[in-house]
């Protein structure tokens, strides 16, 4: 107890200006974004992203900061999701009278429900043992979804409407923005709801089985009850997520829990970066813009993500966010300046050389799955010839010089990285 | 009833042979470096897809051998480069590396050879009627299947237990660190063992190809099956990875055939019900419909009751 009050009297101590400033900011940037982005895409985009900005903070609860590695965490989102359409049409039928922007409450309920009755027999171990229940549930539920036709609509999923609810001021949530701004209010609610918990000792202690159960037995919490105690959490907010999915896009299917979610979840927080609280926004960010903006100009979207994900497990585990985090010392010291230059002069080549392979994936997607004949083909706005030799060379060109110009600078970043982060005392005495 | 049941036997065995030689692999790997790999089924997929090519250019027989060579190859780079070097961010970075895999080759696969199932069928050689049983005929090719199953099933347990390279491995498997200090090049076993298991996979994915089908998805269809009979069976056991390799595919075939309904179950003891409430999909449940969520509703049970599996001594 007393390591728990000394890490977190510092916290406390800090003027509460200092501690609210980024929620403000949040906020602002909440109210603010359909204002820049306020095409039909953009909203679309944005409400998706909020939606799984919650969806994926829930998973880390579980993953970042449990230490439990769950393949089957879609189940209760899309439990939630099913859950809230089905109240959605109740209210539409007139069984019962309730405001429509509060149904993903339904969908934490259920949510939570499973939680506690998954997690009363698969918290006792974290690790594979876990992983394993979890992939099984997840399987068991997905082949549920097909057979109990009554709850789950069969493949065709279940819809419902948002607009039959009792208004609020005037709105009946007929219009994206409305929508919109139900997410964000939603958004807002969760994240400050899940940035709390981890700032509670139920969260603490979280973090303390995740690191070494056995001590936190010795101090005296049995590691099952801390690791339920945030499956509950994570299952009720994951099923928010899901209450929102039915109520943005006005259906459920059984793709909603099924195992591509389960990975889609896991996808986000681990590009994002799981060690951080912010991480998962991160990579629910991204991962929507990848998903919806990508896929607009590339079929192979997939492929790159893949191909992400995988390198970012190897090179990267802590996330993108952590390449953010690796500067803090840096940003303290003043010095992030200095690697501006050694960035550019590594990232240009780089870029290219990413281009370059980008370019021959697509120009060899396009030559097997183009019409017979049709060989003109279009990449980032440049016109050319698929089968033409120039373009090979070009492609090959750019793979080729980028990779050796990367190569050939990653000492001098090697070099620039460490004079930012030295010590501030080595660094005056190098210089004399 | 009598034709329905031996029909039943037979494939069921076929099933269940041909899934432990996908499973014999993974809880080799398993009960050695800890690590569940996720991405043996696609293994088991690139087999398939690889003899799929070979088949064109140089016929079946020629890709039966040289395809699960390759997916041997393939998976000893991939210890050697991924794996290994994965291993340092520590044991859930292992198991999400090999989930990330499963989801890259999937891609991949997509990529080169494209959505479509492939037509990759059995040599002409092997297109007849073994046998006809009750007016049923059995194909020779699941014969095939099955003579090649035993084959793998009995080699794999000669080397094991009767070769000098069959006696380290089992040493590696229970104490890593006193075979690596004996003088023997344990990482280098590791790869092995990971290497000749994606192979027999390959092997797998090649015989069970043209009977299954190859596309994109084979591999998400079989998957998560493995783990759960390499989790049933118990840890580093093979012979529990055999007998429930046979119990799944015994399982899986017996409840598509056997067509009984709880409805049935209810009308032995004169119970009616209601039609119409919400609860009816319960009541008229039928076998061959939970028959896909039967090998999960095992592995859950397993996995409360007994976590060290049927026959094995370790906790997961």
């Amino acid at each position: 107890m007393s390591e728990i009050t000394k890490t977190a009297s510092p916290a406390t101590a800090r003027p509460l200006m200092k501690t609210l400033l980024p929620w403000i900011g949040f906020f602002i940037l909440l109210l603010a974004l359909p204002n820049i982005f306020s095409s039909n895409v953009g909203l679309y985009t944005m409400n998706l992203m909020g939606i799984f900005v919650i969806f994926a903070l829930s998973y880390n609860m579980l993953l970042g900061q449990g230490g439990m590695l769950s393949f089957g965490h879609a189940v209760y989102f899309g439990l939630g999701g099913f859950m809230s359409v089905h109240f959605m049409n109740y209210i539409e039928d007139g069984d019962f009278t309730f405001p429509m922007y509060l149904i993903p409450i339904f969908g934490g309920l259920i949510g939570l429900v499973f939680g506690i009755i998954i997690g009363s027999f698969s918290t006792r171990r974290a690790g594979t043992v876990f992983a394993m229940i979890s992939l099984g549930v997840g399987e068991l539920m997905a082949a549920s979804s097909l057979i109990f036709v009554a709850f789950f609509g069969g493949e065709e999923g279940v819809s419902g409407d948002r607009t039959t609810g009792p208004d609020l001021m005037g709105i009946n949530f007929g219009q994206d923005i409305h929508i919109y701004y139900l997410i964000a209010g939603w958004v807002f609610v969760t994240v400050a709801l899940m940035y709390l918990f981890s700032r509670t000792p139920a969260g603490r202690m979280a973090n303390a089985v995740r690191d070494n159960a056995e001590r936190a037995e010795f101090v005296g919490y049995s590691q099952r009850k801390v690791r339920f105690v945030s499956f509950c959490a994570s299952g009720f907010f994951a099923g928010i997520a899901g209450g929102l999915f039915a109520l943005n896009f006005e259906i459920v299917t059984e793709e909603n829990l099924n195992a591509l979610t389960s990975g889609t979840v896991l996808l986000m927080a681990y590009i994002g970066g799981v060690g951080f609280f912010i991480g998962p926004i991160v990579g629910a960010v991204i991962f929507t813009l990848l998903q919806s903006i990508l896929s607009n100009y590339t079929d192979i979207w997939q492929l790159y993500v893949g191909i992400l994900f995988v390198l970012t497990v190897m090179y990267v585990p802590q996330g993108l966010t952590g390449i953010f985090m690796m500067h803090t010392a840096a940003w303290r010291m003043r010095r992030v300046g200095s690697l501006i230059l050694p960035y550019l002069r590594a990232g240009i080549p780089a870029l290219a050389m990413l281009t370059g392979i980008a370019a021959f994936l697509e120009t060899i997607h396009h030559m097997r799955s183009s019409v017979e004949g049709e060989t003109a083909m279009s990449l980032m706005g440049v016109d050319f010839d698929s089968h033409s030799f120039v373009a090979w060379i070009v492609i090959l060109a750019l793979v080729v010089v980028g990779g050796y110009l990367t190569r050939s600078q990653l000492p001098q970043l090697k070099e620039a990285w460490e004079m930012a982060n030295k010590p501030p005392a080595q660094r005056e005495g190098a210089g004399s | 009833m009598l034709e329905l049941i031996f029909f039943s036997l037979l494939n069921g065995v076929v099933t269940g042979l041909l899934l432990f030689m996908l499973a014999s692999g993974l809880t080799l790997i398993f009960s050695m470096m800890g690590v569940l790999n996720f991405a043996h089924a696609s293994f088991y997929m690139l087999g398939a897809y690889f003899a799929y090519t070979i088949s064109i250019y140089l016929g079946f027989w020629v890709g039966l051998i040289v395809a699960p060579i390759l997916v041997g190859l393939l998976g000893a780079v991939v210890e050697r480069y991924g794996l290994r070097y994965v291993h340092r961010w520590g044991h859930v970075a292992e198991l999400i590396f090999t989930f990330g895999l499963a989801f890259l080759i999937e891609e991949v696969v997509q990529f080169i050879w494209g959505k479509d199932t492939k037509a990759y069928h059995e040599p002409e050689i092997l297109q007849f009627p073994l046998f006809t049983f009750f007016g049923q005929n059995f194909p020779a090719y699941k014969a095939f299947m099955l003579v090649i199953s035993i084959g793998i099933f009995i080699l794999l347990l000669l080397i094991l237990t009767r070769s000098r390279v069959g006696l380290i491995i089992q040493a590696a498997i229970h104490k890593p660190n006193m075979t690596a200090m004996l003088g023997h090049n344990v990482p280098l076993v590791f790869m092995g063992v990971f290497g000749v298991g994606c192979a027999l996979a390959g092997l797998a994915g090649v015989i069970a190809g043209p009977a299954l089908g190859t596309f994109p998805g084979m591999a998400f269809v079989l998957g998560s099956i493995v783990f759960v009979i390499v989790v049933v069976g118990g840890l580093g056991s093979l012979t529990g990875a055999f007998v429930a390799s046979l119990l799944i595919g015994l399982l899986q075939t017996f409840a598509i055939a056997l067509d009984y309904s709880v409805n049935d179950l209810l009308q032995l003891f004169n119970i009616s019900f209601d039609a119409d409430s919400a609860l009816r999909d319960l009541w008229t449940l039928s076998l061959p419909q939970i028959a896909p969520i039967l090998p999960y509703l095992l592995l859950i049970l397993i996995l409360i009751f007994r976590p060290t599996g049927l026959f094995g001594n370790r906790e997961t």
